[in-house]
């Protein structure tokens, strides 16, 4: 037999390239390998040949030049003298601003309502299916235009907030609400505020601690010790008297009317506000139903052999049904903050200054540099996208079944 | 037995009819106790969401119930109201036409587009319901020539000569294929296909005038119109697209896996809104040089792309989720490798990814809005722009959003149910 498999290897023939399928693969790469290069090469000669027509060139040096355009949200200082590369990176701030926000938001809105659409009150979950069949089945952009648009015309105006005869007055003196934004205080760092914060988060970890030594307890001794209390007043109390020892360190700077406008404080654009409530409005619609998919995963026997075992029902939501639905919520989850991260994008329609407001828009306008800025703007997004993967395979391993 | 006494006690015959539940435990009265009021936690939340939906209710059925129907702008509107709340609904009547073909399409052919949405679900429904007789199936086939040869116009010959090149194609194809191979049979089939175009190029530009609608620039197309057609075409475009990308993920060739594994993850790593710059600003850069493609073309190129990406991913879903065996038995029959897939692998796998697959629709459908960003008209876009702009309807928004948002829904919805309906019957376990 080893005589005839050596004689057939040594005779080759050019038609085994197709017919044997010890070579068959191979050929077939090499095939789709040069046509790879040849379409390519033929873009790449396409976009040269037009590129020298229009006597342009690929070249990177206008993201060192001013810019001369204004951003009306600036996380970090800049203005019109600045370059399109600092530009940039303001918008993609305010990309992450607006996707951080919106994450948090569609997170909570999604397990509230993911949650009580699976409750036994008829109403609440009719009502739920609605919010979730109504907001999933129209475009987000629709929602993000509409919310822009209610929110500016039914707000009042700034001076509608003066005189003595105000038809409007800012919440608890605090919070104004306006068509030209939302106006609420900003905290103010004293000179010994740092105090506080790491106190805060000494708390944070002083509640780590305390919990796992009440776990170990349970472990050893099956002695339990209520945790909920102790942790919050852990969390807080160290706080609020190191604030009020070193004599309120930390103020409040209230927003107030001057001129035509208001003042001081946060400013949160109606732009930023409408971004952020339609991509969370919208999201959340699709995370109740992973939320409501992920619970209803649980098989009921689950349950049933944790109270079998005399479990109460926070514990057995704690300790049985949540660990095993969160194994299956956080995957679909993932890639929900993924989509936020993507929709971000439709920040241009409301005109919020984020990434593709500045460098795929004005910038992109004013240098007349498509290819590279596009090409930087894709970069950017498959940068977010390949990082946040990344951190959910890291996830999907660690949860991961532990099977034989 | 004798000794048992004349006198029998009383034996009830019949057994005593049930006593009615207490009130509490029956009909509405128990129904509503359960399910609204069974504890303090729920009777608050049954309380608040009533309040919410009385309150809703309140504030927006008068509006709509007030509104009026037949005026010619908003203050007209305005002064029929007198101050009272109520709805200009006439902007819909006004600006129907705008809003579904867009404001360029001629409006004598507008029952053009007409027909062929009315085609379009005629077409659609031997593909989605199977129990509707086959034949019917040849109608879906022709269908999207007749789409574009109805929305488009020009010559009856442009599509006839599409047809009869795919038809050449198709006959090329099995017979080479019989004979020599499956790679033989698609070079064939592609060789024939382009000699038919190119022979039908001369014979559409000597008989353009024959049986010829009045033909309609792609430029001109907008409103809801713009929306579907985008959907539709990008959707079935990109379903072979997304099966060959699927396979090619899934083959065990490293340069092939690996262009498909870049490709797919590059695409769903981007925002759907940069690819609509890239057909914007970029794409004819990397076309020969004199070659002057449509706006619509480019956006179509794109979307493709873009949704050939997520459809991929859900049809290597249904390759993975086939057992390993289905493979093996494709092998131990002789079967190559593209006899295993069309015979054995692709009818079981695309049955399983169809909900998925309606799944993607559905947002792409959705997506299709994202165009009125690179200023086209679509329904929004024709909201947003021309609508919205005009003297005579500055300052309203809830009617049209709300019209939008209607039309969004229904077709949306329309189609997620029927995935879910699909997913039911296809369930082959016993449940």
């Amino acid at each position: 037999m080893s005589s005839m498999t050596d004689t057939n290897a040594s005779k080759f023939r050019l038609s085994m390239l197709i017919n044997d399928t010890r070579y068959r693969s191979t050929t077939f790469q090499v095939i789709a390998l040069i046509a790879l290069i040849f379409a390519m090469g033929y873009l790449v000669n396409n976009l040269l040949s037009n590129l020298a027509d229009a006597g342009l060139n690929i070249s990177w040096r206008f993201l060192g030049e001013t810019a001369g355009y204004d951003i009306n949200q600036q996380p970090i200082a800049y203005d019109s003298q600045m370059t399109h590369g600092r530009a940039s990176v303001v918008g993609a701030i305010n990309t992450l601003i607006v996707a951080f926000l919106a994450c948090v938001s569609a997170t909570i809105l999604g397990v509230i309502a993911g949650v009580l659409r699976l409750s036994n009150n008829w109403v609440v979950s009719k009502l739920m299916a609605v919010y979730v069949e109504a907001f999933r089945n129209v475009p987000v952009l629709i929602w993000i235009l509409i919310i822009f648009l209610v929110m500016s015309n039914v707000l009042p105006q700034p001076r509608e907030f003066r005189g003595d005869a105000a038809t409007s007055a800012m919440w608890f003196d605090m919070i104004a609400f306006t068509n030209r934004g939302v106006y609420i205080p900003r905290t103010v760092m004293g000179d010994t505020g740092w105090v506080v914060v790491l106190s805060f988060f000494l708390s944070i970890v002083g509640v780590y601690a305390f919990r796992r030594y009440a776990r170990n307890l349970l472990f050893e001794t099956g002695r339990m010790i209520p945790t909920l209390l102790p942790s919050i007043s852990i969390l807080f109390v160290p706080a609020v008297v190191v604030f009020f020892l070193l004599g309120n360190p930390i103020g409040l700077e209230y927003p107030a009317l001057k001129g035509f406008n208001f003042q001081g404080g946060v400013h949160l654009r109606l732009s930023l506000i409408a971004l952020w409530f339609a991509l969370a409005i919208y999201t959340g619609a699709f995370i109740a139903e992973n939320v409501r998919a992920g619970i209803q995963a649980i098989s009921h026997g689950q349950t049933e052999a944790a109270a079998a075992l005399g479990m109460r029902p926070r514990r057995i939501m704690s300790l049985i049904v949540l660990p095993q639905a969160l194994r299956v919520i956080v995957p679909p989850l993932i890639s929900q903050y993924l989509n936020i991260t993507k929709n971000s994008s439709l920040a241009i329609a409301v005109g919020y200054m984020d990434i593709t407001g500045t460098l795929g828009g004005i910038t992109l306008n004013q240098t007349g540099r498509a290819i590279e800025c596009i090409l930087i703007l894709m970069l950017f997004y498959l940068v977010i996208s390949l990082a946040i993967s990344a951190i959910m395979n890291v996830y999907n391993n660690t949860m991961k079944l532990k099977e034989r | 037995m004798s000794d048992t006494p004349d006198v029998v006690g009383f034996v009830r015959h019949k057994p005593i009819p049930p006593s009615p539940p207490p009130i509490a435990q029956a009909g509405v009265i128990r129904w509503v106790r359960e399910n609204l009021f069974s504890n303090v936690t729920n009777s608050v939340l049954t309380i608040l969401s009533i309040y919410f939906v009385i309150k809703l209710l309140l504030a927006s059925a008068p509006w709509m119930w007030n509104g009026v129907w037949t005026t010619s702008s908003l203050r007209e509107c305005r002064e029929v109201l007198q101050g009272t709340s109520g709805a200009c609904w006439s902007v819909l009547t006004e600006r129907w036409n705008q809003m579904l073909f867009g404001f360029q399409y001629p409006v004598e052919s507008y029952w053009r587009p007409t027909l062929s949405f009315v085609f379009l679900l005629v077409s659609i429904a031997p593909v989605l319901f199977q129990k509707l007789p086959r034949k019917l199936m040849i109608f879906s086939a022709i269908y999207p020539f007749l789409a574009f040869w109805l929305i488009w116009g020009g010559t009856i010959l442009t599509p006839v000569v599409v047809v009869l090149a795919l038809i050449g194609a198709y006959f090329a194809f099995i017979k080479m294929e019989r004979k020599i191979g499956f790679a033989t049979g698609m070079v064939s089939g592609v060789a024939a296909a382009a000699i038919v175009l190119y022979l039908g190029g001369y014979v559409t530009q000597a008989l353009s005038g024959f049986i010829a609608l009045e033909p309609v620039a792609s430029r001109n197309m907008g409103g809801f119109m713009l929306n579907l057609i985008l959907g539709t075409v990008c959707v079935s475009l990109s379903i072979p697209l997304g099966i060959v990308l699927a396979l090619g993920r899934q083959s065990n060739m490293p340069i092939i896996k690996g262009i498909c594994v870049v490709f797919i993850e590059f695409i769903r790593g981007v925002p759907l809104i940069t690819l609509l710059f890239v057909a914007n600003v970029v794409l004819s850069y990397f076309f020969p040089p004199g070659t002057n493609l449509d706006l619509i073309l480019r956006v179509i190129i794109m979307i493709t792309l873009f949704s050939s990406a997520y459809i991929a991913e859900v049809i290597r879903g249904g390759l993975a989720a086939l057992p390993r065996g289905q493979y093996e038995a494709a092998d131990s029959l002789g079967l190559d490798y593209p006899q295993a897939m069309r015979l054995i692998i692709l009818p079981q796998a695309l049955k399983i990814s169809i909900p998925g697959i309606v799944n993607v629709a559905v947002g792409l459908f959705k997506d299709t809005t994202l165009v009125s960003v690179i200023s086209m008209f679509d329904l929004v876009g024709m909201i947003r722009g021309p609508i919205s702009s005009s003297t005579a309807w500055t300052g309203i928004y809830w009617e049209l959003y709300l019209f939008a948002i209607i039309l969004f829904f229904v077709v949306c919805y329309c189609i997620s149910q029927y995935s879910q309906w699909l997913e039911r019957q296809l369930r082959t376990d016993h449940n």
